[in-house]
């Protein structure tokens, strides 16, 4: 395959992946911002949703109050914003537009379709209700695209590209998600259970659909090192940073079956699951959650840049 | 239907089925087959027009039909012309006889602008040069086709034909099971065919073919991409192919790939920046020495445009009798060349009953259509003209067919031409039953281009 298309393959996942992240991150600052202050509505909310979505620079470039309406407009519509959801979709498209060739009927029409569906939202008229509506179809428009290259796609190189610029991004959006709330999760040996607490992190749960699967796998009341070990090593769970990397593993094995030949990203990916593997959550939070959080994020820009220098280009 | 009353024959059952149909239904019909098309994403960019840079064609639900006599002699006629085509530009970049024997001016040739002397003596591929060639015909009368123009550079609007094609079948399955109407999806194959036919005589028993594109800012980009799928060869720009010792590569994710055959839908000038014009990112530095060299072949030849030009068009009949010893089965349009005195005369004399084009234009632009130009138009294309008759051609208005088309008040005529694709391989020349036809969707106007907002429709060769 030609490197260029496995490029555009790769970001194409990307952009989906990152357009439903956000979608999830309003969706639960929209849920935490309307609870009242005693139970953890705090109008901090829509600067932690910035600072999640890594959107906080470029925003004060343009606006001054982070507030429901200027975060919402910039993280959905903003055209000043190069990582708004509308962005994120119209960069898809235009690498599935790039590579028509090597994706499915099905995989195009649910990326072109979404971009031109997009049209239909306004933000400028968009009350809650429409703006829950208009992030449940983000959520959904990536589940088709998901679904669409599940089913459709030829498992090779170009289904392979796919999940992996998937999971790259997928990983980089939990840890940066883990890092934004650590301060609240840091407090380990602290006092917890408080209500303010207990909202915070079952919204941050909820932002990555892991409320239930919480309740599933632990059977307790949310408690904050269980949300980091869901989240990171818990092997169950499909949004956390150890499925990320046994699917990367998993991917990159693919490849070089197919190409026969082994390199450094199936090394570097390897490594990072074996790390996950040889620890658990208590000593990550004794040598520090944070630090965990900066150095996996780290791994994780080398591991696309490897796979970049590998494949790509 | 021509000038004649009355309908043709083989519109019978279509008409039929027409004065059957109600408007709500054809109106349901129409936006439905452009809710397929803007679904599958064929649309075309426009340069210079920041605010819609996709367009849909407009497409007509109303097919054009033909009899299979009526094709026959099409064919018969495409394929004596296309063989001239390659004749003239074996002879052209070769041993010249056409221009020592006086059939085609010697200036015609060397001041042409698209005649390339890198190509003078060389000896392309099982001398093909005209690969994919895209034939431009009105009808006048029952009897008579002209041929408008030859495009023998990189013609488009394949994926019209074939996609017009789908979508008819799936929004009239009624209409396909009481005509039977010859297939064309077959044209990819015998696209694939024909450019394996042609590659170099080293390659592999498995050429390996590529399209390249100038990427999807390109007004064709949905096309190219279109055919790279349907003919499941990789669609490249020309940052993904470097040359080293003569040969092409493509960059892949597993290292590089040796290329064969490169279906180009660059121009000349832009595809190697060492050879031709050097500020030019579109191409792949080295090309021209790797397919000197003969390690890869290109479709179409460079310079194929010398046969392609307005003024070496006015010449085709001669053209085609002097390499066949036929006479052309297909005629062309009466023309007058303004580089001669008394054409010249002529032309200025009838400015306001002819039309006046450009010898390289393409498109529609840069052309005067007499009887609709105004007085001052008139006259300030006479000046453009006397500054530089060489540059241009003039001919009648013509009595163009019309079709049966749905417009905004009804069924109604609209006039057509037709662009059928002949493909030229080392083996043989094959053409799909039908083609493009274009549709000038303004009552009464004669410009189908679609850069200047004609539409398409699908064509049917019945099968009886």
């Amino acid at each position: 395959m030609l490197s260029r298309t496995a490029d555009s393959l790769f970001w194409m996942s990307r952009y989906i992946e990152r357009a439903e992240n956000l979608a999830r991150i309003l969706d639960a600052s929209t849920r935490l911002s309307a609870l009242p202050a005693s139970y953890g509505g705090t109008h901090n909310e829509w600067t932690s949703a910035l600072l999640t979505a890594g959107s906080a620079d470029a925003f004060h470039r343009i606006y001054k109050d982070a507030n429901e309406k200027t975060v919402r407009e910039f993280l959905c519509f903003s055209e000043d914003n190069p990582a708004s959801i509308r962005k994120c979709l119209e960069i898809a498209r235009m690498n599935a537009r790039a590579v028509r060739t090597a994706i499915t009927t099905e995989m195009w029409d649910a990326i072109n379709g979404a971009w031109l569906d997009l049209k239909n939202y306004d933000i400028k008229k968009m009350d809650r209700e429409e703006l829950t509506r208009f992030l449940d179809w983000v959520k959904n428009v990536s589940l088709v695209v998901d679904g669409s290259a599940y089913r459709s796609m030829l498992r090779r190189d170009e289904y392979w590209f796919t999940r992996l610029g998937l999971y790259i991004e997928r990983a980089d959006n939990i840890l940066r998600l883990l890092d934004v709330k650590y301060h609240v999760l840091l407090p380990a040996t602290e006092r917890v259970g408080g209500t303010l607490d207990y909202f915070q992190w079952s919204s941050l749960l909820r932002s990555v659909s892991a409320l239930t699967a919480y309740h599933w796998v632990y059977r307790e009341s949310v408690k904050p090192w269980l949300v980091a070990d869901l989240l990171t090593l818990n092997r169950e769970m499909p949004r956390s940073l150890y499925a990320c990397y046994e699917n990367l593993v998993r991917f990159l094995d693919q490849l070089a079956r197919q190409y026969g030949r082994i390199g450094p990203s199936q090394h570097a990916a390897r490594a990072m699951l074996a790390r996950l593997e040889n620890t658990n959550i208590e000593a990550i939070f004794q040598s520090g959650l944070h630090e965990f959080i900066t150095q996996s994020i780290i791994d994780n820009n080398n591991l696309a840049t490897t796979i970049q220098e590998q494949y790509l280009v | 239907m021509g000038k004649s009353p009355g309908i043709r024959e083989p519109y019978a059952q279509l008409s039929r089925w027409l004065e059957q149909a109600s408007p709500d239904l054809l109106n349901t019909r129409r936006s439905q087959a452009e809710y397929f098309f803007r679904r599958i994403g064929i649309t075309f960019a426009v340069y210079g027009e920041a605010e819609s840079t996709e367009r849909l064609i407009p497409f007509d639900i109303i097919p054009r039909v033909l009899s299979s006599s009526e094709w026959q002699t099409l064919e018969r006629g495409l394929v004596q012309r296309v063989n001239a085509l390659n004749a003239f530009l074996r002879d052209v970049y070769g041993k010249k006889e056409c221009l020592r024997a006086g059939i085609v001016p010697n200036d015609l040739i060397y001041r042409n602008p698209y005649f390339r002397p890198e190509m003078d003596r060389f000896e392309v591929p099982h001398g093909v040069y005209c690969h994919i060639a895209g034939i431009d015909i009105v009808r006048v009368d029952p009897h008579t086709f002209y041929v408008l123009e030859d495009n023998a550079r990189t013609p488009s609007g394949v994926s019209y034909m074939l996609e017009n094609r789908e979508v008819m079948i799936r929004l009239f399955p009624e209409l396909f099971a009481d005509n039977r109407v010859a297939p064309v999806e077959n044209y990819p194959d015998n696209l694939l065919a024909t450019l394996r036919s042609v590659a170099p005589v080293r390659a592999a028993a498995d050429p390996t073919v590529v399209l390249l594109t100038p990427g999807q800012y390109n007004s064709a980009f949905y096309e190219h991409s279109f055919l790279a799928d349907k003919l499941g060869v990789e669609l490249v720009e020309g940052s993904d192919l470097f040359v080293r010792d003569d040969v092409v590569y493509m960059r892949t994710t597993e290292g590089p790939q040796r290329i064969d055959v490169i279906y180009r839908r660059v121009d000349d000038e832009f595809l190697d920046p060492l050879a031709f014009r050097p500020d030019s990112v579109l191409g792949v530095p080295g090309l021209m020495g790797a397919y000197q060299a003969g390690n890869v072949t290109l479709a179409n030849a460079v310079g194929t445009g010398v046969a392609d030009d307005k003024a070496v068009y006015s010449y085709m009949p001669e053209i085609v009798k002097f390499y066949t010893g036929e006479e052309p089965i297909l005629k062309n349009v009466p023309t007058w060349r303004c580089r001669e005195k008394d054409a010249f005369a002529y032309v200025l004399d009838h400015l306001g009953e002819l039309v006046v084009k450009e010898v390289n234009g393409s498109g529609g632009y840069g052309m005067l259509v007499g009887p609709h130009a105004t007085k001052d138009q008139i006259e300030t294309f006479r000046r453009r003209l006397k500054h530089e008759p060489d540059n241009y051609i003039a001919q009648p208005t013509l009595a163009l067919s019309t079709c049966p088309t749905f417009t905004k008040s009804g069924v109604a005529p609209r006039h057509v031409d037709l662009r059928p694709f002949v493909l030229s391989g080392s083996d043989k020349v094959r053409i799909v039953p039908g083609g493009l036809t274009r549709v000038a969707m303004k009552e009464g106007s004669l410009v189908v281009n679609s850069s200047q907002g004609g539409g398409t429709k699908d064509t049917w060769v019945l099968d009886v």
